[in-house]
C-alpha cells in the first residue's frame, strides 16, 4: 500500500531539488532548458505569467511522478538512493528523448523544427536531447532527474 | 541641430576614419537598453540585457575585437540621417552613384498587454530599402560577448536563424537577405533594385528558450508599433516654448536612457568615450547618479511626464532607503553598487584612449551635495502635489540628520576629484539647500523634522560659506580658496542666493571671464589639480547652467543667443555628449549624456518662464502620477516607502 503522505512529501523535496539543479544550470549559463518556462508558455505568452503557471504545473507534475516512483518502489519491495537514482536516470533519458520532442509537437507557441517561426509559434524548439538549449543540457537534465530519484529512493519508506 | 552634412563616406574607410567622431553616432533604444549606430549604418555599441551589461557590439572601443552589426552600401555614399518625427526610429539615407538606400533602425518597443504573442527580451529591427536605382548592400553581424573578450559560439539553424550563444545568453539573427556564417560572423551581399527591401532582426534571450525574431509583415508591425509608442509618448510633451524641437529631442533621449522597469535614468549608455582624445579620463557612465535627481525630476515634471517623474522619484527613495541614508554617489539601475572599478585589458580604446574602464570608483566618494540634491528632488515632488508616505517622510528627514553630522567634513565635491577631499563651497551650499528644503517640507506638513536644530545648522552653514567661501567679492570653489568653478552657478539656480545678488553676479562674471570660451564653459581651470593628467573639454551642462542663470537675471536675449549657439553644436540628430571640444565644438566624453540634455531642457524652461510662456495647461495642471513603472515593483517599493 503506497504511503501517500511520504510520497507527496518527499516528492515535493525531490521536485525542489530538481528545480534547484536546473535553475542553477541556467544561472551559471550551462543550459537554457527551463521546464517551468516551456510548460508555462503553453498557457500564457507573458513571461512572468508563464513562469508562475509553469512552476505550478511543474510542481504538480513532480508530485504525480513521485507517486509513480512510490508505486515502483512498493512493487519492487525495495528503495534506496541508488535504486532511486537509477529510476531517475531512466526518467531523465525519457524526458530528453521523448519528453522534449513530445513537448515540441504539442506546444502551441513553439516553432516547428523545419519551418521558420510565425507570430503564434516562435518559441525556439529544443532540438534532439534539448541540445539547442546548450551543449550541457542533456547532462544537466540527467543530473537533475537522478537527484530527484535519489531523494525519493533514499527517504521513501517501502512497506 | 547641425544640418545633415553631406559626407562622402567610403564603406570600410581609411585609417583616419577607423573611429568615427563621437558625434557621428545616433542612439536607439527600448527603455532598457540602447545602441549607438554610426553614420555608415553600423551598430557599434550595444549592451544586452541591461545598460550595465557586458557589450555585444563594442567596435566604438575596439575596431577589431569589439564586434559590430553593419548594414549599408558597398560603395561610397553621401549620408543623411534623421529620427522619424516624434520618435527614436532612426532613418539613414545612403546616396550612391547607382542609387539610393534607406535604412531604418530601432529597438522594438514592448507592446503592453493585449497580445498573445511571445516576445524576445530585446529585439533590434533593421529594414533596408532601395528607393532609387540599384545598389549593392552588404550585411555583416559579428557579435562579441563581454566587451569583445569572448567570441560567440555561432551556429546556423536554417529557418530559425543564426544563433550566437555564450554562457546562457543567445542572440538570434534572421534576415531576408541570404547570409552565410564565416569566422564567427554572419554576412553577405545582395543587389537591391528600386522598391525592393529586406528586413533583418536580431533577438536576445538568456537563461530560457528564446522567442525567435520575425520578419515580413510581423517585422513591419513591430516597426509600426514602435513608431506609435514613441509618437504617443512625444505627444504627451507639454512644452510649447522656445527651442521646442531641441527640448523634445532631449526628452526623448532622457526616455531612451531610462530603465523603465526600475524608473532609473543612466547618465549615458556608454563607457570610456574619452574626455580628451588619447587621454586617460575615460569613465563608465552606465549608472545612475543621485546628483542628477532634482534637475531631472524638474525637467520631467515641467514637460508633463508625471509618470516617468514619479517612477524616477520612487527609484530615488528606494535607493536612499536601501543605503540607510548613507548615500552613494551612483548606483546601477537596480539600485545596487556597480562594483569595483576595473580596467579592461586588450581593448584599444576609442582612438587609442586607454584605459577602458567598467565600474566607477567615484561611487565610494563622500559628496555632500547629494543630500541637497535628493532633498530638493523630494521638495520638487511634493511641491507638485506628490505625497510622501510615512516611511519616506522619515527617510527624507533622516537625510537632514546626516547633513547636520557631516557638513563640516571635507568631500570630493561635484566634480568627483580623485585627489584629497576638500571643503567645497558648492557642497556646503547644497547642505544648506537640504536643510532649507526640509524645513519648508516640515512647515507644509509633509514630514516631521527638528526645525530649530535644522534652522540653526542651516544658518551656521550660511555663515561659514559667507565667511570662508568668498574672496575678492565672489564665491570661491573651496573654503579659503581663490579660484572659481562652474558649480558655483548652481548657488543661484538652487536658490541659495538670488541670481541678481551682487556677489553672485560678480561670481558669474568671473566664471564667464575665466572659464568660458565662445559660450562654452569648462568645469574649472585646466591647471586645477584634480588628481589626473590635465586635459578635458568644455562641460555641456555648465554651459546650459549659464543660460539658465542669464534667463533668471532677465538677460533673456543673451540667454537665447547662447542657447541657440549651444543647440547648433548638437549632432545631426540633436544629441549632445558630456563635453565639447572648445576648439571646434565637437563631442567629447560619453555619449549621449543625460545630464547635458537635462541642462538643455531646464535652460529652455527658464527662458520660457522669463518670457512668460507656460507649459500646456491641460497637461501641466496634473500633479505627479503616483509612481507606476512599467513593472509593478517600482510602485510597490514606493508604497512601501
Amino acid at each position: 500500500m503506497i504511503d501517500l503522505a511520504a510520497a507527496l512529501g518527499w516528492g515535493a523535496a525531490a521536485t525542489a531539488a530538481l528545480s534547484v539543479v536546473m535553475g542553477a544550470s541556467q544561472g551559471l549559463g550551462w543550459s537554457r532548458m527551463s521546464l517551468p518556462y516551456l510548460i508555462g508558455t503553453m498557457f500564457a505568452s507573458d513571461r512572468r505569467r508563464a513562469m508562475q503557471v509553469g512552476f505550478l504545473v511543474h510542481a504538480v507534475v513532480g508530485l504525480v511522478f513521485a507517486l509513480g516512483y512510490a508505486l515502483a518502489f512498493d512493487a519492487w519491495g525495495r528503495a534506496g538512493p541508488w535504486v532511486g537514482a537509477g529510476l531517475g536516470l531512466l526518467h531523465g533519458v525519457f524526458v530528453l528523448v521523448v519528453g522534449v520532442e513530445l513537448l515540441a509537437a504539442i506546444h502551441p507557441r513553439m516553432a516547428t523544427r523545419h519551418e521558420g517561426p510565425v507570430a503564434r509559434r516562435r518559441l525556439e524548439p529544443p532540438g534532439f536531447l534539448g541540445l539547442n538549449y546548450g551543449r550541457s543540457t542533456p547532462w544537466v537534465t540527467l543530473l537533475a532527474h537522478v537527484a530527484y530519484g535519489a531523494i525519493l529512493g533514499a527517504w521513501y519508506p517501502v512497506a | 541641430m547641425r544640418p545633415a552634412v553631406r559626407h562622402l563616406e567610403a564603406a570600410g574607410g581609411g585609417a583616419a576614419a577607423r573611429f568615427p567622431p563621437i558625434g557621428d553616432y545616433a542612439l536607439i533604444g527600448d527603455c532598457g537598453s540602447a545602441a549607438l549606430v554610426a553614420r555608415n549604418g553600423a551598430v557599434e555599441w550595444l549592451c544586452w540585457p541591461d545598460f550595465g551589461s557586458g557589450s555585444l557590439f563594442a567596435a566604438i572601443l575596439d575596431r577589431e575585437r569589439g564586434g559590430a552589426f553593419e548594414v549599408g552600401p558597398t560603395s561610397a555614399a553621401c549620408v543623411h540621417r534623421r529620427y522619424l518625427d516624434g520618435s527614436v526610429v532612426l532613418e539613414t539615407r545612403f546616396e550612391t552613384a547607382t542609387g539610393e538606400l534607406r535604412l531604418r533602425d530601432c529597438l522594438a518597443a514592448t507592446a503592453k498587454g493585449g497580445s498573445d504573442v511571445l516576445r524576445p527580451e530585446h529585439l533590434l529591427l533593421r529594414e533596408i530599402r532601395c528607393v532609387r536605382g540599384e545598389v549593392e548592400v552588404a550585411v555583416r553581424c559579428a557579435p562579441r560577448f563581454d566587451y569583445g573578450r569572448r567570441a560567440a559560439a555561432a551556429r546556423d539553424r536554417g529557418p530559425h536563424g543564426v544563433f550566437f550563444s555564450d554562457r546562457g545568453a543567445v542572440v538570434v539573427l534572421r534576415s531576408e537577405l541570404p547570409l552565410t556564417l564565416r569566422d564567427g560572423a554572419a554576412g553577405g551581399t545582395a543587389r537591391l533594385r528600386a522598391g525592393q527591401r529586406a528586413r533583418i532582426a536580431l533577438a536576445f534571450g538568456r537563461g530560457e528558450p528564446v522567442a525567435l525574431p520575425l520578419l515580413g509583415e510581423e517585422a513591419d508591425r513591430a516597426f509600426d508599433d514602435t513608431l506609435a509608442f514613441w509618437r504617443e509618448w512625444s505627444a504627451r510633451c507639454a512644452y510649447e516654448g522656445p527651442f521646442r524641437p531641441h527640448v523634445l529631442r532631449s526628452a526623448l533621449t532622457l526616455k531612451l536612457l531610462t530603465a523603465a522597469s526600475y524608473g532609473a535614468i543612466v547618465a549615458a549608455p556608454t563607457t570610456s568615450l574619452p574626455e580628451k582624445i588619447g587621454g586617460v579620463r575615460n569613465w563608465d557612465y552606465r549608472y545612475c547618479w543621485l546628483r542628477d535627481a532634482c534637475f531631472t525630476l524638474r525637467a520631467l515634471f515641467e514637460l508633463g511626464y508625471m509618470e516617468e517623474g514619479g517612477a524616477f522619484f520612487a527609484w530615488l527613495l528606494h535607493t536612499a532607503h536601501e543605503s540607510r541614508t548613507r548615500l552613494r554617489v551612483l548606483y546601477t539601475v537596480m539600485g545596487d553598487s556597480p562594483g569595483r572599478e576595473r580596467e579592461l585589458q586588450g581593448l584599444e580604446g576609442y582612438r587609442g584612449s586607454r584605459p577602458v574602464r567598467i565600474g566607477n570608483a567615484a561611487e565610494n566618494q563622500l559628496q555632500l551635495d547629494l543630500y541637497g540634491e535628493l532633498t530638493a528632488a523630494a521638495y520638487e515632488y511634493v511641491r507638485r502635489g506628490g505625497r510622501l508616505g510615512p516611511s519616506s517622510a522619515r527617510l527624507i528627514a533622516r537625510l537632514g540628520e546626516r547633513v547636520c553630522a557631516l557638513w563640516q567634513r571635507p568631500d570630493h565635491g561635484i566634480w568627483e576629484r580623485r585627489g584629497d577631499p576638500a571643503r567645497h563651497v558648492h557642497s556646503m551650499a547644497l547642505c544648506w539647500v537640504a536643510l532649507d528644503r526640509l524645513l519648508a517640507m516640515a512647515r507644509d506638513g509633509h514630514l516631521c523634522a527638528p526645525a530649530s536644530r535644522f534652522a540653526r545648522v542651516r544658518d551656521d552653514i550660511r555663515d561659514a560659506i559667507e565667511q570662508r567661501g568668498r574672496s575678492c567679492g565672489t564665491y570661491t570653489s573651496l573654503f579659503d580658496g581663490e579660484t572659481v568653478d562652474s558649480s558655483l552657478l548652481l548657488l543661484a539656480l538652487y536658490g541659495y542666493v538670488a541670481a541678481d545678488d551682487p556677489v553672485m553676479a560678480a561670481t558669474y562674471r568671473r566664471i564667464r571671464r575665466e572659464l568660458a570660451h565662445d559660450g562654452l564653459f569648462r568645469r574649472y581651470r585646466s591647471d586645477t589639480e584634480d588628481g589626473l593628467p590635465p586635459g578635458e573639454g568644455a562641460f555641456g551642462i555648465c554651459s546650459f547652467w549659464s543660460v539658465e542663470y542669464l534667463a533668471r537675471v532677465g538677460r533673456i536675449e543673451q540667454a537665447e543667443d547662447d542657447l541657440a549657439r549651444l543647440c547648433a553644436l548638437s549632432n545631426d540628430v540633436g544629441l549632445f555628449a558630456e563635453e565639447f571640444d572648445p576648439r571646434d565644438g565637437s563631442a567629447l566624453g560619453n555619449f549621449p549624456q543625460a545630464f547635458t540634455h537635462v541642462g538643455l531642457i531646464n535652460a529652455a524652461l527658464a527662458i520660457a518662464e522669463a518670457r512668460g510662456t507656460r507649459p500646456r495647461a491641460d497637461v501641466a495642471r496634473q500633479g505627479p502620477v503616483p509612481p507606476r513603472g512599467e513593472r509593478p515593483q517600482a510602485a510597490e517599493r514606493a508604497d512601501e516607502l
